[in-house]
């Protein structure tokens, strides 16, 4: 069991084992989360998303170059699909930046989605969670498919890297609806490739169409997205990318927006913690009550149908026994 | 890996027969098959010696000559191989095939920390000239070619083999070579790459251009199918895989000014022969019919010997199995008949224990014999192509041609090999490929015998049958490689180290060819390690795609 | 997020040997049989695998060995997982190993040896031993 004291002063083998833990949905993995949470404010959170092969890995292998040049500490999660077929994975981001293995100021976490989304998004956070506490500076998060309701990105990072490459028509490949109004910086990446002006072009227009209403309310000022062209493999433009990065932070910092995004990401992360919990233990909780087994003993002697049986043990819950959730509640 | 698939119906007959190119085989072949795939004498065979060389590249192929037989050798010290060279020599061995070990093709020096526990073990170790000094003392380097098994550092390689020869007093038009320096399949398959693509294939460009202009005699590119092929490919992607490499490189030569009319005529192949015993024969001739025609077709080359498809065909380590190693010698023997039915005009033959181990002085001979045996005892000298004409034959030729031209397509559409490399298109789809099979191979559906059809039970295959017997690694080697090394530091001239390797700086960070300067850097005893160092610096190192 | 463990393993090229078609495949049989797998990619160093290894806390360090260089490598690997105090971690050795120096790596501390020919179903099943 790794310890809390070692986790916080930046032991890369402890800090692995808390994110084992959390990965297996392991109980004590919450209690130790309650510990490390108040040290984890201060990490700058970068999410980078976009559809497969559009070179993210790549990128982000090239970014840590650059924080790295700033002295600053990196961590990397990059979160790669689990076969719906066997369970299993190959989780490869990795591969692009093993180079960076041995670097102490550098850690590069791999996790398979294991499934659902929803809880994807909130391992994540976790592992996001211990990372700041061991004091990486600078958190990055790599995810497949922007904009996407199962996983929403925008609500664990401070600042959103869109990733997507010129187009074999005209135009971009890859720029899916709804991530427009996510991202902070769009990457054409593989700017190498004909046709990546074009495409910078475009992704501007479709900017300064966007339909942003209701996104930044009340506030004067608001960050202008940039869009920047890179060829990840050679370095190029990452310099540029890395200070933007920086940049955006600094532009939250002036104009006050970290509180704001950093309300919007706990307000998301005490969500799916309720989410989880309220299932996971209200679930148990009712299965083993009696009112469970009579009422499951009445669907299969055909005097109750299922529909009916689910709303009256829930009906039941909260009108009487609500109390006792709570007490029990801390058996957990 | 296994053959072909075979589907029986319930009585055991077989239904069907499938060959990894995917090519489907009737039961029987008759005169309307040529008919129905326009088969025609003059257009798809031609006499032997005629363009498109289906039949062979000579008009009396073994008749004239049988064919050169070539063995990998190499291991240890400079002092070892040296040896091995000369025992080979002296038993009728016409061209030497030297292995290099892994820091070497690797570029490090013997004392790297990378070399630790890897000097000498795969091959011979080669830190400076003084090691070639050593290796090749007492060679005809005018009479005797040398394939030299490298890639990524080739350039440095040939130089050395420049500077060695300049040494003993031959000319550079005297001698030659056959680097591998196939640099692009080594990232589909054998895995000794350095540096990106883009500057992988500048350095086989730059090895080109200077065997055009300096190496009358020396083939500066061995375009190698064979690894594909061990890979995970199918024969028709082995082809095709290798032909579309050639373009790459080719087009980068003809980037330099220079017309592919002189210099394709230099580049030689390495084909693997193992497999479906047909399906290799008509990969043979269809490749040979194939190349010829893209030469002429898409290059615009004229002179009929500059068509040729010259090359190796034989190895087939994939083909061998650790169970009942034994078998292997006859299974090296069919590989070789299917060869020489092809009309290989080089051959050689995976030793039976080199599922274990580098082939033992033992193994080799056995090797050479069997080879001679089909050539001086069996009659496979005796006539031309002795299946053309044959209706099964004739058929899968043109299928197989087929089959190649369209896998060589599908490269086409996705933006050539250098773009399908980079992105790992072609590594993917044959790990998938590879991964398949082994499943086809574990499951029966392909018959390996020893291995999942007539293996005899028991304790002996999970023990290294007596048969084989297993260098032993010597530690020796590395002591005496860095002894050596540390002396050659003591004692060379630094001053021209450093200048040499500083216009080799020079010359690889514009577009300069490098080889004139890497000739004068190994004259003046730079390491192998020092060069790579250079080339390192300048050019980065390649970051593999993802496989899957 | 599912509950049950998953078995991590890393699948690692230690060295400068080239030939990884066998690394490759077995880590696509090893997806397929459920497992979370971790590809270090060629031309790995010892730190590096250990590195890998303790960031993505692994259960199982699988190394593939063309070159015949298993012994000293194996030797090493497990020093320095001792010292790192990883020793909690199975490695596992696949790749042209001959059968005569089984008995060797297991005396070190190997788990298991899956020599080239292997089926994946004594992989797994190897695999599965450790758990
Ligand atoms: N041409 C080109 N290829 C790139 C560039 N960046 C990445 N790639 C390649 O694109 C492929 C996918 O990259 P990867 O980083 O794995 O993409 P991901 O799936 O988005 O993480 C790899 O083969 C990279 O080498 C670039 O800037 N230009
Ligand atoms: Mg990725």
């Amino acid at each position: 069991m790794p310890e809390i004291r070692d986790i916080l002063e930046g032991s890369q083998i402890a800090g692995a084992r808390m994110i084992r833990l959390i990965e297996d949905n392991d109980p004590s993995a919450f209690e130790m989360l309650k510990s490390l949470y108040p040290y984890s404010s201060r990490a700058f959170i970068i999410g980078i998303t976009g559809s497969p092969g559009v070179g993210k890995s790549t990128l982000i292998n090239a970014l840590i170059t650059q924080f790295r040049k700033l002295d600053m500490k990196v961590g990397v999660i990059a979160v790669d699909p689990t076969s719906p077929f066997s369970g299993g994975a190959i989780l490869g981001d990795r591969l692009r930046m093993q180079r960076h293995a041995t670097d102490e100021n550098v850690f590069i976490r791999s996790m398979a989605s294991r499934g659902q989304k929803g809880g994807l998004s909130r391992a994540t956070k976790d592992t996001a969670v211990v990372l700041s506490a061991m004091g990486y500076d600078i958190i990055i998060i790599e995810t497949v498919g922007a904009g996407q309701a199962e996983f929403d990105i925008s609500s664990l990072a401070h600042s959103i890297g869109i990733v997507s490459i010129p187009g074999t028509g005209d135009g971009i490949q890859a720029v899916k609806a709804g991530i427009l109004e996510i991202g902070d910086i769009f990457i054409i990446n593989k700017s190498d490739r004909p046709k990546a002006d074009a495409a910078v072009l475009q992704l501007e227009m479709m900017l300064n169409m966007r339909d942003t209403r209701g996104q930044r309310p009340n506030h004067a000022v608001t960050w202008a997205p940039r869009v920047m062209k890179t060829i990840a493999q050679k370095g190029v433009g990452v310099k540029e990318l890395a200070h933007t990065f920086l940049s955006h932070f600094d532009f939250m910092k002036e104009n006050n927006l970290i509180k704001p995004k950093k309300d919007a990401i706990e307000k998301s992360y005490f969500n799916s913690l309720l989410q989880d919990l309220a299932l996971e233990k209200l679930l148990l909780f009712m299965k083993s009550s009696e009112a469970y087994m009579e009422v499951l003993q009445k669907i299969q002697s055909g005097s109750i149908d299922p529909l009916s049986a689910a709303e009256s043990v829930v009906d039941n819950l909260m009108v009487t026994r609500n109390l006792k959730v709570t007490r029990k509640s801390n058996d957990f | 890996m296994g053959v072909a698939k075979y589907i029986k119906d319930e009585r055991g007959s077989i239904k069907e027969v499938i060959y990894q190119s995917g090519i489907k085989v009737k039961p029987v072949y008759g005169p309307q098959d040529l008919e129905k795939a326009g088969f025609k004498y003059e257009k798809d065979l031609g006499a032997p010696g005629e363009y498109p060389f289906t039949r062979s590249l000579h008009p009396q192929s073994y008749r004239s000559r049988a064919w050169t037989t070539r063995q990998y050798t190499g291991f240890g010290t400079p002092e070892e191989t040296n040896e091995r060279f000369k025992l080979m020599i002296a038993n009728g061995q016409n061209g030497l095939n030297v292995a290099f070990d892994l820091p070497t093709q690797m570029g490090y020096d013997s004392d790297h920390p990378l070399s630790q526990g890897e000097v000498g073990r795969v091959g011979m170790a080669i830190d400076s000239l003084k090691d070639f000094e050593t290796a090749f003392a007492g060679i005809p380097l005018d009479r005797i070619g040398s394939g030299l098994t490298i890639n990524a550092v080739a350039t440095i390689m040939m130089a050395m083999y420049q500077a060695v020869a300049e040494k003993f007093g031959y000319s550079k038009n005297q001698i030659s070579t056959t680097p591998q320096n196939d640099i692009l399949k080594e990232m589909i398959g054998r895995g000794a790459w350095i540096f990106p693509v883009e500057h992988g294939v500048r350095l086989v460009g730059d090895s080109i251009e200077y065997a055009v202009k300096e190496l009358p005699k020396s083939n500066p590119v061995s375009l190698c199918g064979y690894h594909i092929r061990e890979s995970g490919a199918t024969p028709a992607q082995e082809i095709a895989y290798a032909f579309e490499i050639a373009k790459a490189y080719i087009d980068n030569v003809v980037q330099r000014g220079i017309k592919p009319e002189d210099f394709v005529g230099r580049f030689s192949f390495n084909f693997n022969v193992y497999g479906n015993l047909w399906e290799q024969i008509a990969k043979f001739r269809a490749a040979r019919k194939l190349w010829a025609k893209m030469l002429k077709n898409e290059y615009g080359v004229t002179d009929k010997k500059k068509l040729f498809l010259r090359g190796l065909f034989g190895g087939g380590g994939s083909g061998l199995t650790k169970e009942q190693p034994e078998n292997n010698i006859m299974r090296g023997a069919y590989y070789a008949l299917g060869a020489a039915l092809s009309g290989a005009q080089t051959t050689a033959l995976c030793s039976f224990d080199e599922a274990y181990t580098i082939p033992t002085p033992r193994s080799a001979l056995l090797s050479l014999r069997t080879l001679e045996m089909l050539m001086d005892e069996v009659g496979l000298r005796d006539t031309v192509d002795p299946l053309a004409g044959s209706y099964f034959i004739e058929t899968l030729t043109l299928e197989m041609e087929e089959k190649i031209i369209e896998e060589m397509k599908e490269v086409q559409k996705m933006g050539g090999m250098v773009d399908c490399i980079s992105s790992g298109l072609i590594q993917r789809k044959i790990s998938k490929q590879a991964y398949e099979f082994e499943k086809g191979l574990q499951s029966g559906e392909y018959k390996k015998v020893g291995l999942n059809t007539h293996a005899t039970d028991g304790q002996a295959e999970k023990t290294d049958a007596g048969a084989v017997e297993l260098h032993e690694y010597n530690e020796e080697w590395a002591t005496k490689s860095k002894a050596n090394l540390k002396e050659l530091r003591r004692t060379r001239n630094d001053r021209d180290v450093k200048d040499s390797l500083k216009a080799l700086e020079k010359a690889a960070g514009c577009s300069d060819n490098v080889m004139p300067c890497l000739v004068k850097c190994c004259h003046a005893y730079a390491t192998v390690g020092e060069m790579a160092g250079v080339f390192r610096d300048t050019f980065g190192e390649w970051n593999e795609p993802d496989f899957y | 997020m599912e509950t049950k463990n998953k078995i991590r393993i890393l699948i690692a090229k230690p060295g400068l040997d080239g030939h990884d078609k066998g690394a490759k495949i077995v880590a696509l049989a090893l997806r397929d049989a459920g497992y979370e797998v971790i590809y270090s990619g060629l031309h790995q160093t010892l730190e590096q695998i250990i590195q890998t290894a303790a960031q993505e806390s692994v259960d199982v360090i699988g190394l593939s060995i063309m070159s015949g260089a298993h012994l000293p490598i194996s030797e090493k690997l497990i020093a320095m997982m001792k010292e790192k105090g990883l020793d909690d971690i199975f490695l596992t050795v696949g790749g042209v190993i001959p059968y005569q120096d089984i008995p060797k790596l297991k005396e070190m501390g190997v788990s298991e040896v899956f020599p080239g020919g292997t089926s994946f179903e004594e992989i797994t099943k190897g695999m599965n031993r450790l758990f």
